[in-house]
């Protein structure tokens, strides 16, 4: 086991750690990229029954290949059900019918708010981004919300450009003024290890670092004074089988 | 009452300067052929409104075509930024593009809006975000609970443009798949465009099928392969290898011109 687990990349651990998370989860709402991997991976090993929700309005899709856009093909052909883009969000992700949304971010603050429109002035932005698309009502309604962001000081920061989506916004009782019904983002996930938002004050503090991480680097990656848990966690090595099977995933 | 012809014919009665046009088609079904023949047709100052702008539109954008952009999700799905869009917005090339951007569901909810012709539709959304301060939407309180919802404001374009897999020979339209936000497009629009992969005598119901009736559809357009590199389920495939290259190709100014001068311009649409 120590053989394979020296050659792990941090990339890895990111979606493994992110695949465990979904364990006991029923539905999750997912997009492209690493949130989609792991979400395969769990279906693989953990939890074969979840369901994989996708924006596009393929609901219970099986595909057997990382899909690269949210609507390709096999998701359709895998579907248990496909609706139309009104009907997901008003019926499915308004209704908070999901449990899990895994959502990224180019930027994301203590109170785990993200943004993805712009870096630098809205109206004269220095690097112009995708935009909202789902997420804005994704994290309000989903049941809770995991990010999944490479940890770099450029990502973690003390004041967002833009905030395209609410975490826990100022900090507690922020969600209930603005009256959204799913809990907010309960854990970020990074290359470094997980951050999860104190219950008192909904600041993100780091709770589990991975192996071979020192916590000065994660500190040192972040953009604001990091807090550490007083019950700081190492994340358990990947085991084989995880490993396996992700890489295996990646060279369907 | 659909009216079947040749595509070109179809672009240049249905798509003059300054109309707002919905090319829509979410990942799936995306109409490339009819907007690149508005592009060929040189059409001008387009209000060009679709939730993904996609390739599609970081061409028609890259071409001069679009004064305005009303959008939720600016990016090319699963690879990285769109760099025409990217660099109209950033830098103003070829030419400043005015933009209105929302959230997925509420782009949704005004299509909605548009083909129930509501004034707007009422959802939770946009609450706290910087997005109510840079878009179009406004607080309303529900008359039953008293509850605090957002309204936005309903879609109705001059023209939806959409691509299927088939239509009969009334222009009657079957699309299947993901069904993204094609119908309520044509529900909202003043006048639609459908191309087509083919034309059949009649259309064989598909389970899931959404079929679009002929005497809510304008014009009819058989465009085969018209939505690659999008494709068209059951019939085409998704070129997944055309995404990426696209986001390589396309940070150059000139190499995007010479791209589009050469596969765009310098083809025909199919008179058939």
């Amino acid at each position: 086991m120590t053989a394979t687990t020296t050659e792990v990349t941090a990339g890895e651990v990111q979606t493994i750690v992110a695949a465990r998370r979904l364990r006991h989860t029923k539905t999750v709402f997912i997009g492209v990229g690493r949130p989609s991997t792991a979400a395969l991976l769990a279906r693989m090993v953990h939890n074969p029954e979840l369901i994989l929700v996708y924006e596009s309005g393929t609901i219970g899709a099986k595909p057997f290949r990382i899909p690269l856009s949210i609507g390709d093909g096999e998701l359709a052909e895998t579907a248990d059900s496909i609706v139309s883009v009104p009907e997901m969000f008003n019926y499915w992700i308004g209704a908070g019918r999901i449990d899990v949304a895994f959502l990224g971010a180019a930027q994301i603050d203590r109170h785990a708010n993200l943004n993805s429109t712009v870096i630098g002035d809205y109206a004269r932005p220095k690097t112009r981004l995708p935009g909202a698309g789902g997420a804005p009502e994704i994290a309000a309604s989903c049941g809770e919300v995991i990010v999944i962001a490479p940890h770099a000081k450029r990502t973690f920061v003390e004041k967002l450009d833009f905030v395209t989506t609410v975490g826990h916004g100022d900090g507690p009782g922020a969600r209930e003024r603005l009256g959204f019904r799913g809990r907010g983002p309960t854990a970020v996930i990074t290359d470094l290890g997980v951050l999860e938002p104190e219950s008192a004050s909904c600041e993100l503090v780091l709770t589990q670092i991975h192996p071979g991480v020192e916590v000065d680097k994660v500190r040192e990656e972040t953009g604001w004074e990091l807090r550490v848990a007083e019950d700081l966690k190492t994340t358990e090595p990947p085991t084989d089988e995880e490993l396996a099977k992700l890489r295996e995933l990646l060279d369907r | 009452m659909a009216e079947l012809m040749p595509l070109p014919d179809a672009v240049a009665e249905l798509v003059s300067d300054g109309d707002s046009v919905a090319l829509e088609g979410f990942t799936h079904l995306i109409p490339f052929e009819a907007g690149h023949e508005i592009i060929r047709q040189g059409r001008r100052e387009l209000e060009l409104i679709r939730m993904t702008p996609d390739l599609l539109y970081d061409q028609m954008i890259g071409m001069g075509v679009v004064r305005r952009l009303v959008f939720s999700y600016g990016g090319n799905p699963g690879v990285g930024g769109l760099h025409r869009f990217r660099d109209a917005i950033e830098n103003g090339w070829p030419r400043a593009v005015e933009i209105e951007e929302h959230s997925h569901a509420g782009m949704a909810n005004r299509y909605a809006a548009g083909a129930a012709h509501m004034p707007c539709a009422i959802m939770r959304g946009y609450v706290g975000t910087d997005l109510m301060a840079h878009t179009t939407v406004a607080p309303i309180t529900c008359p039953f609970t008293g509850e605090t919802l957002t309204a936005v404001p309903a879609l109705r374009p001059d023209v939806a443009v959409v691509h299927a897999q088939e239509a009969d020979r009334d222009g009657n339209v079957q699309l299947w798949g993901i069904p993204g936000v094609q119908k309520e497009a044509v529900l909202a629009a003043q006048r639609s465009l459908v191309t087509v992969e083919r034309i059949v005598d009649e259309l064989e119901l598909k389970p899931g099928g959404v079929v679009i009736p002929e005497w809510v559809i304008t014009a009819v357009a058989q465009a085969p392969g018209g939505s690659r590199p999008s494709y068209s389920l059951g019939i085409t495939d998704r070129d997944n290898d055309f995404y990426k290259f696209w986001d390589k190709m396309s940070r150059d100014r000139e190499q995007f011109t010479e791209w589009m001068n050469e596969n765009v311009l310098g083809k025909e649409a199919s008179r058939t």
